[in-house]
């Protein structure tokens, strides 16, 4: 009996054994797939790290776009850096204002299907593919108006849209009722009670959606390829005027022969992508900490 | 009598004195959702009436047909169609199991002390520029997997059909592989929060229960939340088909099917981005448009599906708490 006892247990000790080294398996690859993803985050930025230095220099701030990449003229990004700087200011001036006010709305007044179905419709938008939208606007105001910066700002701004107004209303929704209650409590109107006790509570959470909004259009190409898709070789500051923009100058750089045009590309991708990542790596750490002094008040 | 003033007044109060302010914010933040709700109706019209030329040049035939060609002005938008498909669910095969191994990785397997930077690192995957992307994928991802990567796969599993052929700098697959790095930290993120949001007795049952951790993972935690990777899935899917211009720069805009995943072929965003700003006839320009029509429905259906899953499953989780 002693016997039979043992062999089965060693059977079974020799399937565990091949179990376990299966199971080991397995997580030596979920391990490498983060190791891989990582990596590629890392050869990104390291490529266009080194490709992008070179061009670094002072002319790129000061000198602006050049036309068919001849060396020497021009050569800079200044005016799609200021471009893009005005271009998502006015878009994220039309989508913080409404995507706060949707949240408050949704999260404050709205009944629970209403508020369901702006939630619903906000995960649409957000979902609608960018080069969409920018087939919309081009008809809705490019079309017998001509290319300007605004209609390349109310683009970005609905590219924004859904990423402000959702995480508005996650941070609306965080905010303790406790204090809502007292804020009643003390005979403050509904009103009041949102614009003293609700939304300075969660003022940082505005904060953050703002940041990542700006890093997410300054950084969107299809929008303007319809909105502002000709531009001058000159720094423009009129809105009504279409502008150039980081973006644009990286897409054209890349479909140049021409390896001027690539080096701005690469160089205008360097400050593009360091904008854009220290802006949303800012705008998450902001979010963990505000999140978490929201709870702590609780 | 004394006790019955108050309770009479404070109803009173409350009813009688209308609070304008209320009115005021109620009123302003209901006009946003207004303005919301004439955005999307907007959007919808305008996409469709630019595209209407070719709507009613082509009808459904659009969606069958081969030819896209501005000198003879007759345009179909097959090979188009399946080029997104090919790319998207290439991408897709590639992309969840990685983004689902990644979920298990930063849920289970990560030392504790890393978990929160290397989740962030992930998610900043999803924060570069597609068109930064493109740029580092024509010109530095391009050459080397058409030297290295491409030669290999063709030698060794070339007698699979569609993966023979020659390398090639610009093309499908670079584009799917583009597409996967720009899928895997949506669907990455999403894993991650879902299989932390498994009940941990679940967990600790299959462990007491004899099971390694990779049973454990592969038979209670994605059964768990099955629907959930799902919508996932249907997330990274959405984002995929809609995605122009990394595309753009990296699958050679070619007219026709290539004989296999090396050679260059086109997807209807990539098109649009492509062609919309020279379209040299007023059909071609209303073509493209129709381009974004169906791509507008793709990602409709695809989120709408995606939310329909996710709330279903909240609603199961909370009916089982």
């Amino acid at each position: 009996m002693s016997a039979a006892a043992h062999q089965s247990l060693s059977a079974s000790s020799g399937r565990a054994k091949r179990r376990r080294r299966w199971g080991r398996v397995m997580e030596g690859l979920a391990t490498l797939a983060a190791v891989v993803a990582i990596a590629v985050l890392a050869i990104v930025i390291i490529s266009v790290a080194k490709k992008g230095l070179p061009a670094l220099n002072a002319d790129l701030f000061t000198q602006v776009t050049s036309t068919f990449g001849i060396p020497g003229e021009g050569g800079g990004i200044k005016n799609a850096i200021i471009g893009t700087v005005i271009m998502t200011a006015i878009a994220t001036a039309i989508s913080v204002p409404l995507g706060v006010l949707l949240a408050i709305f949704s999260s404050e007044f709205a009944p629970p299907r209403l508020a369901l179905i702006i939630r619903i419709t906000l995960n649409v938008l957000a979902g609608v593919p960018t080069i969409v939208i920018g087939v919309f606007v081009f008809g809705l105001l490019v079309v017998g108006n001509g290319y300007s910066a605004y209609a390349a700002g109310v683009a970005l701004s609905i590219v924004q849209l859904p990423v402000v107004a959702r995480s508005t209303e996650e941070v609306l929704l965080l905010v303790p009722s406790s204090l809502r209650e007292a804020s009643m409590a003390l005979g403050a109107s509904r009103a009041r009670t949102v614009l003293t006790v609700i939304l300075p509570t969660a003022v940082g959470g505005i904060v953050t959606a703002t940041i990542v909004a700006v890093a997410r259009a300054a950084g969107e190409t299809a929008p303007l390829l319809f909105t502002t898709g000709i531009f001058a070789n000159a720094v423009v500051t009129d809105p009504t005027k279409p502008m150039a923009s980081i973006p644009l100058v990286i897409f054209q750089g890349s479909e140049s022969p021409s390896p001027h045009d690539q080096e701005v590309a690469w160089a205008a991708a360097l400050v593009l992508l360091v904008g854009v990542l220290i802006g949303s790596s800012l705008g998450r750490l902001l979010s963990l900490r505000s999140r978490r002094r929201i709870e702590q008040s609780r | 009598m004394a006790t019955e003033t108050p309770t009479q007044r404070i109803p009173l109060s409350g009813h009688r004195r209308t609070r304008y302010g209320d009115l005021a914010l109620r009123g302003i933040t209901g006009l946003a959702s207004v303005v919301l709700g004439l955005l999307m109706v907007a959007l919808v019209y305008e996409v469709a009436h630019e595209a209407w030329p070719s709507i009613q040049e082509f009808g459904a035939s659009f969606l069958t047909g081969t030819e896209w060609n501005a000198v003879t002005d007759v345009y179909g938008a097959r090979d188009l169609i399946w080029g997104t498909l090919i790319t998207s669910l290439g991408a897709l095969l590639i992309a969840v199991p990685m983004s689902i191994a990644i979920g298990v990785f930063l849920s289970e397997l990560a030392p504790r002390a890393i978990r929160t930077p290397v989740t962030m690192l992930v998610e900043l995957l999803a924060a570069i520029p597609s068109v930064v992307l493109g740029l580092w994928g024509i010109l530095v991802m391009g050459p080397f997997v058409a030297q290295h990567i491409e030669p290999f796969i063709i030698n060794h599993f070339g007698w699979i059909p569609f993966l023979d052929g020659y390398p090639s700098n610009q093309g499908l697959f670079m584009a799917i592989l583009v597409l996967t790095i720009m899928v895997v930290p949506i669907v990455a993120s999403v894993s991650r929060e879902l299989f932390t949001s498994v009940p941990s007795d679940l967990k600790q049952g299959s462990l007491a229960l004899g099971a390694t951790r990779w049973e454990m993972v592969r038979s209670v935690m994605i059964p768990q939340v099955s629907g959930g990777l799902v919508a996932a899935v249907m997330l990274g899917f959405g984002r995929a088909i809609g995605e122009a211009i990394a595309v753009t720069q990296v699958i050679g805009g070619s007219n026709t099917r290539p004989d296999n995943i090396w050679g260059p072929a086109d997807t209807m965003a990539s098109r649009i981005a492509a062609q919309y700003a020279g379209s040299p006839t007023a059909l071609s320009k209303a073509s493209l448009a129709y381009l974004a029509v169906i791509l507008l429905v793709f990602s409709l259906i695809v989120n709408l599906t995606a939310q329909l899953i996710a709330a279903r499953l909240q609603r199961q989780m909370r009916g089982a708490a």
